[in-house]
């Protein structure tokens, strides 16, 4: 298919995404996307606010994505078009912001992306070093990993997300294997927690400070919407690998969090770049060392490739419907994949994963997510507003209405005030890049946007309008 | 009845400027501030006289882990001592929050206007 083909009117018949994947897809798109948080990033809420601190993060994140789930239920369930967030956005709220809601998942997943090839390349460094040559120079390797992940998602998005179901049940079972190789059954034996958790190093406003890493024990779970077009049947495994994804995310949260606090200082704890692999380190056993290596190459491997996945769904998206160059919109003619929205992103992962600068590059993924967190309450009032029950027909309706979306907007709230606390600079950029763009959007792109184009749901005319 | 809006064709050069227009704010935006170390964690070192385990106030089981980890007193210390500074400036908080405020207020009235042209086109044409 060519690009002009693609481009043409939405009526004519075009190259749609090949509908390939299950509900074990689904899981692995989203769990290998997140699971990475188990083995790098998280920990940084243990340095904003110690080990403690870290846990009740991780429950109070863990209450934040509760509500995002039950908002998003409601919302994904009824919006039954492909590009979750971002067509929920364009039904409910207007172009400018499902063109945001695009830009956050593709910075999100660039980002994590980009984070994910920085932590492979370190943990060849650290290897290298650990072997006698301490000279290694990672960004080849941080090249290498984009470049081959980013071949095969071009080739196609079964055998990515087949490849992505195997590697992450292998990071899994590697965080289960050194949870049992600890003895927990054994307190004092290997894991010391009388000896190493102490106080609140900063008292409470470290907590709140901490809820900014909470993030990474979730985030980009609900990228599992980003696979719709391409999934057999969506109402079943969309929710089925979605949920089955949360439930494996809680278990390997709470086992990672026990593990490492048991084993390293806090301070330490606090700013490694890959602690699980260190937890592994402290124990003594070359096996388990092994395991964890390998386990968290897996992990930031399975990371990278759903993230290509995702950014590049969400950017094809937008640029069959024009909110981006219309040439991004174009399907493989052999392939059936987005492959030049595939391309258009792997500079920016590169470039960012050479910083080495995880905390920051990590610090972008989040608050990309945060500001799509915070768009869906706005979203999930108007949706309710505009179309109120018995109106149209929900696949779900969410209990409780309007408490969900309030304690969202609570918590996001509080989530940008502990990111203002340490990284406020790197906040007030992040802003001005969406700022820009959007101000790019509004006074330049929107005015090649079929306005009709973006309402395609089959409901009546939403109230006030 | 609402006349259906016919958007301009743009031109291979119009989206290769685009293109080039978005990637360019990636990198001004938020890349440059990054290698030039404009962003990042502010922070205090409270870094003892004498340093050893006693004065960075590390029990032995931490001592003993930190040792299993390949650190010495003198190599942890930097680790031990370096604080977050949550100091907060008034002025940058209240900047921030309008900010992020006004982004927000914005985005939900401009995607209003936006909106209202998608749904006379969808339902009054």
């Amino acid at each position: 298919m060519t690009a002009q083909a693609t481009n043409s009117d939405a009526s004519q018949e075009r190259v749609g995404l090949l509908r390939v994947l299950g509900p074990v897809h689904v899981w692995a798109l989203g769990v290998g996307i997140v699971l990475v948080g188990e083995f790098m990033g998280w920990n940084f809420s243990v340095g904003k606010g110690g080990a403690f601190g870290a846990l009740i993060a991780c429950w109070v994140i863990g209450l934040l994505y509760t509500c995002v789930a039950m908002i998003d239920s409601e919302v994904t369930s009824t919006v039954a078009a492909a590009g979750g967030q971002y067509a929920q956005a364009k039904h409910i709220m207007g172009p400018l912001m499902a063109f945001n809601v695009g830009l956050y998942l593709v910075m999100a997943y660039t980002m994590l992306e980009a984070a994910d090839a920085l932590i492979v390349g370190d943990l060849l460094a650290i290897l290298a070093g650990q072997s006698g040559y301490d000279a290694l120079d990672p960004r080849p390797f941080v090249v290498l990993i984009i470049a081959l992940l980013a071949l095969l998602n071009y080739r196609g998005v079964f055998m990515t997300l087949s490849l992505n179901f195997v590697i992450t049940a292998a990071a899994f079972v590697s965080i289960l294997i050194l949870f049992i190789g600890v003895k927990p059954w054994q307190p004092g034996a290997i894991l010391q927690h009388q000896g190493l958790l102490t106080e609140l190093p900063y008292g409470w406003i470290g907590v709140i400070a901490s809820f900014q890493f909470g993030i990474w024990y979730y985030l980009g779970i609900e990228g599992t919407c980003q696979a719709a077009e391409e999934v057999r049947s969506p109402s079943r495994s969309l929710p089925l690998g979605t949920m089955t994804g949360i439930m494996t995310l809680l278990i390997a949260a709470t086992l990672t969090w026990y593990v490492c606090s048991g084993l390293l200082p806090w301070q330490y704890l606090g700013q490694a770049t890959v602690p699980l692999y260190d937890a592994s380190r402290m124990t003594g056993s070359l096996m388990l060392q092994i395991f964890l290596f390998v386990g968290t190459m897996f992990a930031a491997t399975a990371s990278a490739n759903g993230c290509i996945n995702d950014a590049s769904r969400a950017w094809f998206s937008m640029g069959r419907d024009r909110y981006m160059p219309q040439w991004f919109g174009a399907v493989h003619p052999v392939y059936r994949t987005p492959y030049r929205s595939i391309l258009i992103l792997i500079p920016i992962a590169v470039s960012f994963a050479f910083t080495g600068l995880l905390d920051q590059v990590i610090t972008f993924s989040i608050l990309s997510g945060l500001l799509g967190y915070t768009f869906m309450p706005i979203n999930m009032i108007l949706f309710r507003r505009k179309w109120p029950l018995g109106t149209i027909r929900r696949g779900y309706v969410h209990p409780f209405h309007p408490l969900p979306a309030i304690v969202l907007m609570a918590l996001c709230v509080t989530t940008f005030f502990a990111t203002y606390l340490g990284f406020g600079t790197q906040l007030l950029a992040m802003m001005i890049f969406y700022i820009v763009a959007s101000l790019w959007f509004v006074l330049h792109r929107y005015k090649f946007v079929r306005r009709a184009d973006q309402f395609t749901m089959n409901w009546p005319k939403p109230l006030g309008y | 009845m609402a006349n259906k809006y016919e958007p301009p064709t743009q031109s291979g050069l119009g989206q290769i400027f685009d293109s080039v227009f978005l990637l360019a704010l990636v990198y001004i935006a938020l890349f440059i501030p990054l290698v030039l170390g404009l962003t990042g964690a502010g922070g205090t070192d409270n870094m003892p006289e004498v340093v050893n385990w006693e004065t960075l106030e590390q029990n032995p089981v931490m001592q003993a882990q930190w040792e299993k980890l390949g650190y010495t007193p003198e190599t942890a210390a930097e680790l031990i001592t370096h604080r977050f500074d949550y100091t907060i400036d008034p002025f940058m908080l209240i900047l921030t929050g309008v900010v992020i405020l006004g982004y927000f207020i914005f985005m939900v009235k401009a995607s209003d206007k936006e909106y209202r042209d998608v749904i006379r086109e969808k339902f009054d044409s």
